[in-house]
């Protein structure tokens, strides 16, 4: 199960072409298929000291959490579970983490952040977010939008009181229901969908969606598939062409070959070799 | 704050702030905004504001709702829009800061519940909004498919052809307007099967090459029209010079080099 080569990741983060610092933070650790995105807020740098603690906490607690050991004797029912429960987990961890920062440092009052986990492991992810930042999922040339945003304007769409093609012109397009680290506790929203070869991941802050369409997100990851690194580089030029009003981030997931792991008698046999 | 301005036949009658979340209009007298006019229904319309963003619906009134000329049912108000009732005629005006605008206002905040139990998954808003439906039964939204997307990347049986990877998806209104280049372009096939064909350059990505072996991509941007390498061992040359990895602005009538096929880039007349 190697993931290192099942799993292309590129991540870029930009500040944008209005905002004089970047609050959204981006880490991944290919080696245990975790990738997380978030996008802080919060008064001076604190949004940025809020996304930088959740994606440092989330990833180092998942690897600490998602190890051999734990999944060892585990079908995949079993490990799935498992992820959902550890992503669950871990989003409440950087949440208390967040909130008890902000209770003692008064620069710090009122910080929180938007989230986006994705475990990849077994020809499956499992997903957990909070706020407004998304995954989306690009198969057969068809872009998915995986997440639904915890925002006001979400709730608007879902009840009906605005339509999908009003909600570009809404006033109210920044408010999110749902962040890291604003109240003692959060759920996050958490998922789990079956990867197939050749799927894309795109996982992104609101500074992209609201700026471009998806019709253009999607265009250009058919375009572009063929180097993920330039088509992460397309999607930040494309949001900053088009006003670069918000701070930027993308990351790309391409899945080059399946990650199934093994299990049965010779799968045991060898493990005793690893 | 959003505010409506009354008037009947270009007189001013008066002005409404639209400060209540719901802000009635109609002929009886206890509507917020009354109209003492026999074509305006009893209950006519109300207007439904939440924080920066307003709404007006026509309570199935019997001579009905008229938003800048035309019959509404709901309508999801915008600066400067006219709401006519009759001869009555009511003008929208909303000064919050437009998406145009960057600022603080536009950055994310969270919204809270007046009493905020710490348990309670979602901040429901005092504005009538029901609860987010339960992830569960709602499916992500899916996106069209388009079934031709992808026919110009995989069809490609002349060892060039110049490809468009969507088919004209409507434009967004913000990847054009004041962004996009002022002037048209197109580039021409100098040699090859498709030689002589000439495809213009509309869309924000055009793709040129033959998949797996040397690809480029040609964006439009405010500034003009770029080329990068995207796939393939061999850069593409422009005017016999190797591309690098970094994008290269086109010139009017540089010659494009790739897959062993000439091609010229042309701003249109």
């Amino acid at each position: 199960m190697a993931l290192t080569d099942a799993l292309q990741i590129v991540s870029l983060t930009d500040p944008g072409r209005v905002r004089g610092h970047n609050e959204d933070c981006v880490e991944s650790r290919p080696e245990s298929g975790i990738v997380v995105l978030a996008d802080g807020m919060g008064g001076y740098n604190a949004g940025e000291v809020a996304s930088g603690m959740a994606t440092s906490s989330i990833t180092a607690g998942l690897a600490q959490a998602w190890t051999r050991e734990a999944l060892k004797g585990l079908d995949r029912a079993a490990a799935m579970a498992l992820s959902q429960s550890v992503v669950q987990e871990q989003a409440a961890k950087a949440n208390a983490a967040i909130y008890a920062a902000a209770q003692k440092d008064p620069h710090c009052a009122g910080m929180g952040t938007t989230l986006v986990t994705c475990l990849f492991y077994d020809d499956f992810l499992t997903v957990g977010h909070v706020g407004d930042s998304r995954l989306y999922r690009m198969r057969d040339d068809v872009l998915e939008q995986l997440t639904r945003d915890h925002s006001l304007l979400q709730e608007q769409i879902d009840s009906g009181l605005i339509s999908k093609e009003d909600a570009r012109n809404s006033h109210n397009k920044n408010l999110v229901t749902r962040a890291v680290g604003i109240d003692p506790e959060v759920e996050a929203e958490v998922h789990s969908y079956d990867v197939q070869v050749d799927d894309i991941f795109l996982l992104c802050s609101d500074g992209l969606n609201d700026m471009i369409e998806d019709e253009e997100i999607q265009m250009t990851l058919i375009a572009l598939r063929s180097n993920l690194e330039l088509t992460s580089q397309q999607l930040v030029q494309a949001a900053n062409d088009a006003g670069g009003r918000d701070n930027v981030s993308v990351m790309l997931v391409r899945v080059i070959k399946s990650f199934a792991v093994e299990r049965g008698f010779w799968a045991t046999v060898k493990s005793w070799f690893r | 704050m959003a505010k409506l301005i009354l008037s009947v036949d270009g007189t001013v009658l008066k002005e409404i702030t639209l400060s209540k979340e719901r802000t009635t209009l109609g002929r009886k007298p206890h509507n917020d905004i009354p109209v003492d006019n026999l074509a305006v229904s009893g209950e006519h319309a109300a207007i439904i504001t939440i924080l920066n963003d307003s709404f007006i619906e026509d309570l199935n009134s019997t001579n009905g709702t008229l938003v800048n000329g035309k019959p509404i049912k709901k309508h999801f108000l915008q600066n400067n829009d006219v709401i006519e009732i009759g001869k009555h005629k009511l003008k929208y005006f909303n000064d919050a800061p437009v998406a145009a605008s960057a600022g603080d206002f536009e950055k994310t905040m969270i919204i809270r519940k007046p009493v905020a139990p710490a348990s309670a998954p979602a901040a429901a808003i005092s504005a009538p909004v029901p609860p987010p439906t339960p992830p569960q039964s709602a499916p992500p939204a899916a996106i069209p498919a388009s079934a031709n997307l992808s026919d110009t990347q995989t069809n490609m049986k002349p060892l060039v052809m110049p490809s468009s990877p969507a088919p004209a998806p409507a434009p967004s209104p913000q990847a054009h307007d004041p962004n996009s280049p002022a002037r048209d372009s197109a580039i021409q096939v100098l040699s090859g099967a498709a030689a002589g064909r000439t495809l213009d350059l509309t869309k924000n990505l055009t793709t040129i090459g033959k998949p797996g072996v040397q690809v480029a991509v040609i964006t439009r941007r405010p500034t003009g029209f770029f080329i990068t390498h995207v796939e393939g061992a061999v850069f593409p040359t422009i005017n016999g010079v190797a591309l690098g990895g970094q994008a290269k602005q086109l010139g009017d009538h540089d010659l494009i080099e790739i897959a062993g096929i000439k091609m010229e880039f042309f701003y249109k007349p």
